[in-house]
């Protein structure tokens, strides 16, 4: 009796692991799903800081994983200011000073608009096989979804986040919720997902709430109001002459 | 009697050189001490109080809580409001807002590109307004190196240092990239209309001036400010009154919705600041203990010498006694003679160590070699301050350790045996 339940215990486990794809398989499949070779979209950003709520408005144009342009669109203040990410350089242009800054060293970690999210985010490279190792896969269950928990270590030192768990929805190959640690094994961020949507067969993620743990506010939410795939972006966005236009 | 021991003292210098010598030194040392004590102490305040935490301070209960972070976006709102209530409710007051911010200035090159670039920790204080007390407080027109103050909005100082550093000049345009309230990354250009050495080497590192009303504009901070700094009208920090002002301050937003409001103001006085309370007690402790160690050393030393005055003067006991002359009469005029060295030391050393402490309160000594990686706003040129009780300081060592001394060596004069006088005084 007691060999036989032994033996049903292996059958039932080597069925299990049969069923989850190895866990760089899954990683290339989220990759797959979020990046494209052209997406502009425009979003809301609504940041809850100690003294209240903003909103944020914006268009982006990304080509690839390398080069993008955001415009800033709302509230007034923020209105006209530029950033443009090619490759690893980052700059910003400011209308009120007719200046374009490069945003290097310590300044990468300062906020985006007082989000909760820092430059150093946005030039990550979001394809996360190509700078993380997949440590192990569990199974969980995340807002009803089945999802894969992935627990990803940096290849190299020079990442932001040296470790980071992500919960993989089983269906539709999409990050449902993030927690990202530093190298002494601190949580420095989460982000959950809230919504998301179909476009071109694609799955992406709708509405996100990134909190930084380290502030003391109420996290960012992160809202696509429209996204297209592959359309044509003229050459010239992506140069830093059109930052001053 | 006093001119009778005067006349002896004077007519036998054997017996009064040595003492109001050692006595002189000792006086002249407590005072010179005393006033270098008090001069740094007095620079201490000065410096806290005129460059970071006035005489009191008033900030949000968040900002106070943060307050070594410069946290702007826990600024205290509404000041237009709470600065006229200020002024007329505190008159014995000056009362001006400031705000201290970080960030990085950024110098262009022809093309508008990043030339070169630095950290740097701002000022942000009232300069056109004509009842500011801004100018005076932080010494601005003595400390301009070259150039001139700012006149209208746009334009800005920066520390000497940080002008060769950044390799500008007066004329110039910086860009200055910061943080505003909210959080968003800020930039905004200034034109450099001078430099400045504050002799703060805190304040000197990298440090830019500008007026407040053109960095409440780019930090987004409109009636806003970081801090209200309070000072007396005499500019003179009073402990107990600067604690009575911010008691009943306080006591004004003490109710259960401002203590549950983290935006509500809340006034610190400035040895409640920056741990300078400790640091001002540990500076009076410092002189206490240096004045007493002063008495003890004298007092042995002074010892000493009434003990071998004694033994010089044996014989002269001796024959006083053996005269009829009283035990107690006759320790009562060596007393009296220490009182008269005492008092003569004391006026020599007084003398002395006041001269001694005016010439370093004008000159001062230059510590900015000490002060490379300071990050305590303190001068670089260190200076002997003079008040009213450095003139008669020297006394209480100088007359306490003598008597103590001459007391101590008058002791032998009891031992001596009546009956033995006349053998001891054939040998």
């Amino acid at each position: 009796m007691k060999n036989w339940f032994v033996t049903l215990i292996i059958i039932l486990n080597g069925s299990l692991l049969a069923q989850t794809p190895p866990g760089d398989e899954i990683l290339k499949r989220v990759d797959q799903n979020i990046t494209a070779e052209n997406k502009v979209l425009t979003s809301q950003m609504i940041i809850y800081g100690r003294r209240g709520e903003r909103t944020v408005h914006s268009k982006s144009w990304i080509q690839g994983t390398e080069k993008s342009f955001t415009e800033y669109l709302d509230p007034p203040r923020e209105s006209g200011t530029k950033m443009l990410k090619l490759g690893d350089q980052l700059w910003m242009y400011s209308p009120q000073t007719d200046r374009t800054i490069r945003i290097a060293g310590h300044m990468l970690r300062q906020s985006v608009m007082g989000s909760d999210l820092s430059y150093e985010d946005l030039m990550e490279d979001p394809q996360l096989h190509k700078i993380y190792s997949v440590e192990s896969v569990q199974g969980d269950v995340f807002n009803s979804q089945p999802c894969w928990v992935l627990e990803l270590q940096a290849k190299q030192s020079d990442v932001a986040y040296q470790r980071r768990k992500i919960w993989v929805d089983q269906a539709r190959y999409l990050v449902l919720k993030e927690e990202r640690f530093a190298k002494t094994g601190r949580l420095l961020k989460t982000t959950v997902v809230k919504s998301v949507m179909q476009v071109n067969n694609r799955w992406v993620p709708e509405h996100i709430v990134f909190r930084d743990v380290l502030k003391n506010g109420n996290g960012t939410e992160f809202i696509i109001d429209s996204i297209t795939f592959n359309v044509a972006i003229p050459e010239h966005i992506f140069s830093k002459a059109a930052l001053r236009k | 009697m006093i001119q009778f021991i005067i006349k002896g003292l004077i007519r036998d210098r054997s017996r009064s050189i040595f003492p109001v010598l050692v006595v002189t030194a000792g006086v002249a040392l407590t005072v010179l001490i005393y006033c270098w004590v008090k001069g740094a102490e007095n620079e201490m305040i000065r410096a806290n109080a005129h460059f970071t935490t006035g005489h009191v301070k008033i900030m949000s209960r968040a900002y106070a809580a943060e307050s070594d972070q410069i946290p702007n976006d826990l600024a205290l709102a509404g000041i237009d409001t709470l600065l006229p209530a200020l002024k007329q409710r505190f008159p014995e007051l000056v009362w001006t807002p400031r705000i201290r911010f970080g960030g990085l200035l950024d110098i262009p090159d022809e093309q508008g590109e990043t030339r070169d670039q630095g950290p740097v920790m701002g000022m942000a204080i009232d300069l056109f307004s004509p009842e500011s007390p801004e100018k005076q407080l932080l010494n601005l027109e003595p400390a301009l190196v070259s150039g001139r103050l700012p006149r209208e909005p746009g334009e800005m100082l920066i520390s000497e240092t940080f002008a060769q550093s950044l390799n500008v000049k007066c004329g110039d345009r910086a860009t200055l990239i910061s943080s505003t309230m909210f959080g968003s990354m800020t930039m905004a250009n200034f034109a450099i209309v001078g430099t400045i050495r504050f002799g703060v080497t805190a304040m000197d590192r990298g440090s830019m001036v500008a007026d407040i009303g053109d960095i409440q504009r780019v930090l987004d901070m409109q009636g806003a400010t970081g801090e209200i700094l309070g000072f007396f009208n005499n500019f003179v920090y009073n402990k107990d009154e600067a604690q009575k002002v911010a008691d009943a301050f306080n006591q004004r937003y003490s109710d259960e919705a401002d203590e549950a409001d983290e935006f509500s103001p809340i006034m610190k006085t400035l040895r409640q600041q920056s741990g300078l309370a400790e640091l001002l007690d540990m500076t009076a402790g410092v002189y206490t203990g240096l004045t007493f160690l002063f008495v003890v050393v004298m007092s042995l030393v002074l010892w000493n010498a009434g003990l071998m005055g004694g033994l010089r003067r044996y014989g002269e006991f001796g024959v006083r006694l053996a005269f009829g002359e009283r035990k107690g009469h006759l320790y009562r005029s060596l007393l009296l003679e220490a009182l008269v060295i005492g008092l003569c030391g004391s006026i020599f050393g007084s003398a002395l160590g006041l001269a001694l402490s005016y010439y370093l309160q004008n000159v001062g000594i230059d510590i900015s070699g000490m002060m490379k990686n300071a990050a305590m706003v303190m001068s670089n040129v260190m200076r002997a301050r003079v008040t009213p009780v450095s003139y008669v300081i020297g006394f209480i060592p100088g007359v306490i350790a003598t008597l103590i001394g001459a007391a101590i060596a008058g002791i032998g004069i009891y031992r001596r045996q009546t009956s033995q006088l006349f053998k001891e005084l054939e040998v």
